[in-house]
């Protein structure tokens, strides 16, 4: 007897739909797996005998043969235990195989036939959708994750036994709630009425949060730059749902998540020791990358210039499309990698704060040029942070995030409208023509960017950033029209290369 | 020998070619024989012109004055172009301006502001083609127009560093990089010091821009002093190493240099000119700076972030940055450490 039951394996950040058949036939007892099955999923021979006697159906004392289709995928970890065992219980009569034909199940079992939970179910619950399945089986823990993704029907069940009711119609599981959002009382969102003065960093962060724009913070280090670096997520607006279901598919898959919808926009600060795969993913089986960890949210770069070379240039491509592919024999998997960047460095390699440097001029030369080409093209802005923030701001409070982020939204609401029915969502996303079609300026602005252009021989794309941030720094005013006290802010951001010393 | 300004053995050049090789190279008498031996002047010759190298000898008229006052003045000088072109190059009015390898953003600035200064004023720029200030007062004086002198520790018809062949090649075509040092020569160690005298014979005065202590433009000084030629220096921060050397100077009596206007009061008399008329002076453009403008610019110069400006002066950031522009534009500021100004000098 012959059974099949689907199932779906985790690529990327999507779900690949996994065959599992199950041959009965007699002979002596034996229990093969094919299909390029790792060792979990060899394993699972003994979970699935020990799950089925122990949730009162028979184990075939026959030959089995279980195939994992397509055979030519490589197949791993425990998740294709539950198709495995309704597939052998199907083939042996034990379950009708009708009922398991329309629906695709996912699942770990425990020897007892407990169901146990597994990463990616949203991925999962997307591709059986995708696949055309009506119903979708999983571990009870998973079912309010899956739940998030409309147009299936999702089941969870606590263990093979009543999935088995669940099959022949004996028992219905209440169809789960979609999974909340995290509690807010439980974890405190940074908020900037913590950090004392650096007003020029708040200033650029408030920019960049209203535009999209990447940005690099400078200054010595202790004084606050990663503080402010996490402060950003809370002014930027709300992800959408459909952000939140990107986010979370992608915590999913990472076995970040604990089951809940994930609301917020990611911080990500890996260490520069980290190595081009961890940045942008990869492995042997490709897992997502920080940047990939970062999507819909901040990737921060503490210490920019320590990073890798090959660190950094392997986050041109994403930092350009938003996406990241990798490759793997024929096959290429695509992440999704659309963040905010921020990086931070130091003055100069001495660290010490401006006026107390006793770096030379090739010093500063050499460190600057470590700020690889590939990153330093993408800056928006600049900004620096004191050594001493206390003394250049006394009395006054510090702005909270709520009224920042007021001031963001109402910005972002006007890009919003801008542009309708486009795929770019904020003012650094407009390319060359949007630029050009939506940055216009009277004829004053025009030539104090045309002066401050030259001055600073910027290249055509460099000019393209100061409309854009020209245009970010308006929409923050609420002025329709681009001024030219909006140029002269945005020129005053840009990255400056220190004298050259060599001939 | 050549190392310092000491007293030379006197009458080394009196001694017949034996005992000169005798005393010299007591322990290769051979080799020197050797080489005396396969030196075909014709050759050389040949090879001078094929180089477009003059020499010059110093019963030439070529020679320069100036030159021919070290004790221990060259045999010949070795010059790019013609012998006649160096001669009316080194006769103009020149100050030699020298300086660390390893100038800092504000040592560099002021490098190249006197090299477009003087020239401005006329003044031959003379200097090394070293790393650091050398260079940066040669590419000042050239962005100017100079007509520059380079004084090598090596054979005059390649760059020493190589890094600098550009440079050296602006150089010869606009002005003339010279030598004691016969083509083919490396640069061993003892030829630094040695070029330096002359640099420090070539210039009415000899500047010093920035330098640590102990330095080889320390030498170049000390040189300057030895033909009692005036010596200048640069101010700077007396908590930098990098300056200690000039700083050094200026306490042992050694003229203020802070400005090119400083150079040739030095060179010619407070006010006047080369041609000994008063000089012909632009009233220094009126700072007259809008309050904000003003107020950023102290801030650059006193080494603040823009935060620290915006929390001094009460301007929102935004207004900061965008005065820094301005000051940019006007070209009071220039583009210092990573991302940031320092305060430009005028010439």
């Amino acid at each position: 007897m012959l059974a099949r039951v689907a199932t779906f394996a985790i690529e990327g950040v999507d779900s690949r739909e996994v065959t599992v058949e199950v041959d009965i036939r007699p002979g002596l007892p034996v229990f093969t797996v094919v299909g390029l099955p790792d060792a979990a999923v060899r394993e699972a021979r003994e979970r699935v005998r020990a799950a089925i006697l122990n949730s009162g159906f028979e184990f075939p004392q026959q030959r089995l043969t279980a195939n994992l289709a397509p055979a030519h995928v490589r197949k791993a970890g425990p998740r294709f235990d539950l198709a495995l065992a309704v597939a052998l219980l199907a083939a042996s009569g034990q379950l009708p195989s009708d009922a398991v034909d329309s629906c695709a199940v996912c699942g770990e079992l425990s020897l007892g036939g407990e169901l146990r939970p597994v990463h990616g179910a949203v991925a999962v619950a997307a591709g059986a959708k995708a696949a055309g399945f009506t119903r979708l089986i999983v571990p009870f823990e998973n079912a309010s994750e899956a739940a998030l993704v409309e147009g299936i029907n999702v089941l969870g069940a606590p263990n093979l036994e009543s999935l088995g009711d669940l099959l022949t119609g004996r028992w219905t599981p209440p169809p789960p709630t979609p999974a909340p959002a995290r509690s807010r009382k439980s974890v405190p969102i940074p908020d900037l009425a913590d950090v004392r003065g650096q007003g020029d960093a708040r200033r650029a962060l408030e920019i960049a949060a209203a535009g999209g724009h990447n940005l690099l913070m400078i200054g010595p280090p202790g004084v606050g730059k990663t503080m402010l670096a996490r402060r950003l997520p809370g002014i930027l607006p709300p992800p959408s749902f459909a952000e939140s279901l990107e986010i979370t598919r992608v915590h999913s898959v990472a076995g970040l998540s604990n089951g809940n919808l994930v609301d917020e926009r990611p911080f990500r600060a890996p260490h520069h020791t980290i190595s081009s795969s961890g940045l942008v993913g990869g492995g042997p089986t490709p897992r997502p990358g920080e940047i990939t960890l970062a999507h819909r949210g901040v990737l921060f770069l503490d210490e920019f210039p320590e990073f890798s070379r090959y660190a950094i240039e392997a986050l041109r491509q994403p930092l350009e499309e938003g996406y990241v592919k990798v490759s793997r024999g024929q096959r290429t998997l695509t992440f999704p990698a659309a963040t905010m960047l921020v990086a931070a460095c130091n003055n100069c390699p001495c660290g010490r704060s401006v006026i107390d440097c006793h770096c030379t001029a090739a010093d500063l030369l050499r460190y600057r040029r470590r700020l690889s080409a590939p990153l330093v093209d993408r800056i928006d802005l600049v900004c620096h942070l004191d050594a001493s923030p206390h003394l250049s701001h006394a009395g006054e409070p510090p702005e909270s995030t709520a009224s920042v982020r007021a001031r963001v939204l109402a910005a972002r609401e006007l890009q919003r409208r801008r542009f309708e029915g486009l795929e770019v969502l904020s003012n650094a996303g407009m390319d060359a023509r949007l630029t050009a079609a939506h940055v216009k300026l009277g004829g004053a602005a025009r030539r104090r960017l045309r002066l401050g252009v030259e001055q600073a021989a910027l290249s055509a794309r460099g000019h393209d950033r100061v409309l854009r941030l020209a245009r970010t720094i308006a929409d923050l005013e609420g002025s329709a029209r681009v001024q030219t006290a909006h140029v002269e802010e945005a020129l005053g951001y840009k990255m400056t290369s220190p004298l050259a010393v060599a001939a | 020998m050549l190392d310092r300004p000491r007293p030379r053995p006197s009458g080394i050049f009196e001694l017949d070619d034996q005992q000169l090789i005798e005393r010299v190279a007591p322990r290769r008498p051979d080799a020197v024989w050797a080489f005396i031996e396969r030196f075909d002047p014709d050759r050389a010759l040949e090879r001078l012109v094929e180089l477009d190298v003059s020499a010059v000898c110093r019963h030439s008229s070529h020679y320069p004055e100036r030159v021919r006052q070290l004790t221990d003045a060259p045999r010949v000088v070795f010059c790019t172009g013609r012998a006649d072109r160096f001669a009316e190059l080194a006769a103009r009015p020149a100050a030699t301006l020298v300086g660390t390898r390893k100038p800092t953003p504000y040592g560099s600035e002021v490098a190249l502001a006197l090299g477009r200064g003087l020239t401005a004023a006329g003044i031959t720029v003379v200097s090394g083609l070293a790393l650091g200030i050398d260079a940066l007062v040669h590419r000042g004086a050239l962005e100017r127009g100079a007509e520059p002198i380079a004084v090598l520790a090596r054979g005059p018809e390649v760059a020493y560093p190589a890094r600098h062949h550009g440079l050296y090649r602006r150089i010869r075509e606009a002005g003339v990089v010279i030598s004691e040092l016969p083509p083919g020569t490396p640069p061993f160690r003892w030829c630094f010091p040695a070029r330096n005298r002359i640099m420090a014979a070539l210039g009415a005065i000899t500047v010093v821009v920035e330098a640590a202590d102990p330095s080889g433009t320390l030498i170049t000084a000390e040189f300057a002093q030895q033909l009692g030629r005036t010596v200048g220096a640069v101010p700077g921060p007396i908590t930098s190493r990098v300056a200690s050397g000039a700083n050094q100077l200026l306490h042992d009596g050694a003229a203020t240099i802070r400005c090119t206007e400083d150079i040739l009061d030095e060179m010619f008399g407070v006010g006047q000119g080369p041609d000994g008329k008063p000089r012909a002076t632009e009233p220094p453009p009126a700072l007259t700076l809008e309050p904000r403008l003003r107020a950023v610019l102290d801030g650059v110069e006193r080494g603040e972030t823009a935060g620290q400006i915006a929390g001094r002066t009460k301007m929102s950031p935004g207004a900061v940055r965008a005065a820094l522009g301005e000051l940019e534009l006007e070209g009071l500021i220039v583009p210092g450490a990573v991302g940031w100004y320092q305060r430009a000098v005028s010439g």
